[in-house]
């Protein structure tokens, strides 16, 4: 109990609360204006974060993030583009409804249930990770090894439609994982005798290029004129939300589960919460006809499933350090500079930042409601600045930013070269989020496979004697195999 | 996408083949048959497997799913080589002219490639740099260079 009152104590300060306030605003204008993601808002927000004390920083990218998720709902109602991929699902029925005159409705709903859908994610995320960090603690490198291989295997097969583009992408990753001096051998590679390459790739120049520069690329190449749906002020936007509770209580329940599992799946996040939600809340709709004419049962359900797969994506990066999103990828590595590793023993030695961390989780979802509201209040004044104006502005961050991680203009080269690639593979096809998984576990993959070759002394059936080890490596090995299974199985039938 | 396919796969399959032929030179960790080598060659060989298949499905012409919701649009490559120029630029000069010179330059260069008006592209320029200068430097002590106008600071 000592602990959550020290984490009280650590949350409840005016300058932690300052910063909170702060994302909270950055993170719904970051959110509202379409080509701006969440993602990107996390991936700017570090190298600010670089200079706080460990639990501001990271009560920063949850508030950030949490309201980014939201506000992305605002230009999707008003203009029909999405202000981040997890709103893409139900774009076109929020802005229907505001072209029927239901603006508050749409805005409503996004709002209302992203908040009952976030503290859903943030309980399971309470309830599951210290249970989850007691059983990881007997965990041995033979289940971190089969963790890792798992991860890998979700993000191949749920962040993209196409497995092989995410064989790729996790390739790339995990080829940048390789460069530099950290290996099991300690030997140098991919460093060109260059002095700055040892250290390896720095981490958030390149999230920061593949997430942010990337962005700003792609809104240079495409012009696109989007128009505003309304012009009237809008009413309360908080009207009618009860009777919508009480009419679909099964559909929150079931976006709120299925975002928080989506969101625990490595490689997932919010977007494809959404869009499994949306399809889900469609299949098992009493009415599906309306859905795609400007029905709010979708974005109920969705809506929810976003928010919920923030709290969810928490589970797996801080329970084993193997992140549930991007968002994620980006907090373990502020987590590792602020002497946070990740891993079960975090809930042992620093009950306290664990706590903090899940206070900020569920301050964030309740401020949520009047800084979203205030938030729709300026919704039209937001939308009208021209992102022709925001975009130059936000690549001088991008490059101040990566140059401050280390002081070294080599952060910005990286951030370079990851905004051109990440450009190109969206382009293309490839999804990023499997390079970033192979970034951020490359280094763990190659040092759990090492220390379980040592133990298992040539013998590779040893990888699967330990039964949670055993159980993963099946089920990978299952997941692997799926496609030929079926194959075999369409032949002979 | 499959044209593209087919040469993104032959790229991969270059790629995967220097990783493959690179790797061979790497340290294997002492008493253990498999070293600094092992990751290497494995995403070596997974690049040219996948390679491979890209190439083959292209060229069976099967159409797998794009990504629906790149906006349609008028394209301008010009203004995404300022932004890159831009960034160049900063990269090789601001040492040697400084920051508060080199960062107004980058941005009216991207204001301007994205048709903002002149005067208010300079007000903006400047503002963004007092701020970002502020911010960074002046809150968060990162020493951004003074450069050409060291002598006056």
């Amino acid at each position: 109990m000592d602990a959550v009152a020290t984490a009280f104590g650590l949350v409840f300060q005016p300058y932690v609360l300052l910063v909170i306030a702060l994302s909270a605003i950055y993170g719904l204008f970051v959110g509202a204006i379409p080509g701006l993601t969440a993602t990107m808002a996390t991936a700017l927000l570090v190298p600010v974060t670089f200079f706080m004390a460990p639990v501001p920083a990271v009560a920063a990218i949850v508030t950030a993030t949490a309201m980014a998720i939201f506000s992305g709902d605002i230009p999707s109602a008003l203009l029909r583009m999405p202000g981040t991929p997890a709103s893409a699902a139900y774009t076109d029925e929020a802005f229907l409804l505001t072209k029927k005159g239901q603006a508050e409705t749409a805005l409503g709903a996004g709002l209302v249930f992203s908040v009952l859908g976030g503290i859903f994610g943030v309980l399971v995320l309470i309830v599951a990770a210290p249970a989850l960090a007691e059983v990881a603690l007997k965990f041995s490198s033979f289940e971190y090894f089969w963790l890792v291989m798992l991860g890998f295997t979700c993000a191949i097969f749920i962040a993209g439609n196409d497995p092989l583009k995410g064989l790729v992408s996790l390739l790339l990753g995990l080829l940048f994982a390789v460069v530099g001096l950290e290996n099991p051998a300690g030997a140098p590679r991919y460093t060109f005798g260059n002095a700055d390459l040892t250290g390896g790739i720095p981490m958030i120049p390149l999230m920061i290029g593949l997430f942010a520069m990337s962005e700003i690329l792609r809104y240079a190449v495409v012009v696109v004129k989007p128009e505003m749906a309304t012009d009237r002020p809008f009413g309360n936007v908080f009207a009618g939300m009860w009777t919508l509770l009480k009419k679909y209580p099964l559909q929150l329940f079931r976006g709120s589960a299925l975002g928080t599992l989506v969101g625990a799946l490595p490689g997932a996040g919010a977007d494809i919460a959404a869009w499994m939600s949306y399809g889900m809340s469609k299949r098992f709709s009493k009415e599906p006809e309306k859905f795609g004419t400007g029905h709010v049962e979708g974005i109920v359900e969705s809506g929810a499933a976003n928010n919920s797969a923030l709290g969810g994506a928490w589970i797996p990066a801080l329970v084993f350090g193997i992140p549930g999103d991007s968002i994620t990828a980006i907090a373990i590595g502020v987590l590792y500079l602020k002497d946070m590793n990740p891993g079960p023993t975090l809930f042992i030695h620093n009950p306290q930042n664990i706590y903090a961390v899940f206070i900020v989780f569920i301050l964030a979802q309740l401020l949520m409601l009047p800084f979203g509201w205030g938030a729709i209040k300026v919704a039209k004044r937001i939308l009208r600045i021209p992102a022709a104006l925001l975009m130059p502005l936000i690549l001088l961050f991008c490059v101040v930013g990566s140059f401050a991680i280390n002081n070294s203009l080599f952060g910005v080269v990286v951030m370079l070269v990851a905004g051109v690639l990440g450009f190109f593979m969206e382009r293309w096809g490839f999804p990023v989020a499997p390079t970033i998984l192979g970034v951020v576990l490359g280094t763990m993959l190659e040092e759990h496979f090492f220390s379980s070759l040592i133990k298992a002394d040539g013998n590779f059936l040893v990888f699967f004697e330990r039964p949670i080890a055993g159980t993963l490596g099946v089920l990978c090995l299952l997941i692997w195999l799926w496609p030929v299974l079926r194959m075999l199985r369409r032949r002979s039938g | 996408m499959q044209r593209t396919d087919r040469w993104v796969g032959i790229a991969l399959a270059l790629l995967g083949l220097a990783v493959l032929w690179s790797a061979r030179a790497f340290p294997d960790v002492p008493g253990q048959k498999l070293g600094a080598a092992f990751l290497p060659m494995l995403v070596g060989a997974g690049l040219l497997l996948c390679a491979f298949s890209l190439i083959v499905r292209s060229q069976r012409g099967r159409a797998y799913a794009e990504d629906s919701a790149r906006a349609a649009g008028s394209e301008h490559i010009g203004s995404s080589l300022v932004i890159i120029g831009s960034v160049l630029a900063y990269v090789f000069l601001s040492e040697r002219i400084g920051f508060l010179i080199i960062a107004p330059l980058c941005l009216m260069a991207g204001f301007l490639a994205f048709r903002i008006g002149w005067r208010r592209a300079l007000l903006w320029a400047v503002v963004g740099t007092v701020v970002v200068h502020f911010s960074f430097y002046k809150l968060l002590r990162v020493p951004l260079p003074w450069g050409l106008i060291t002598p006056f600071y």
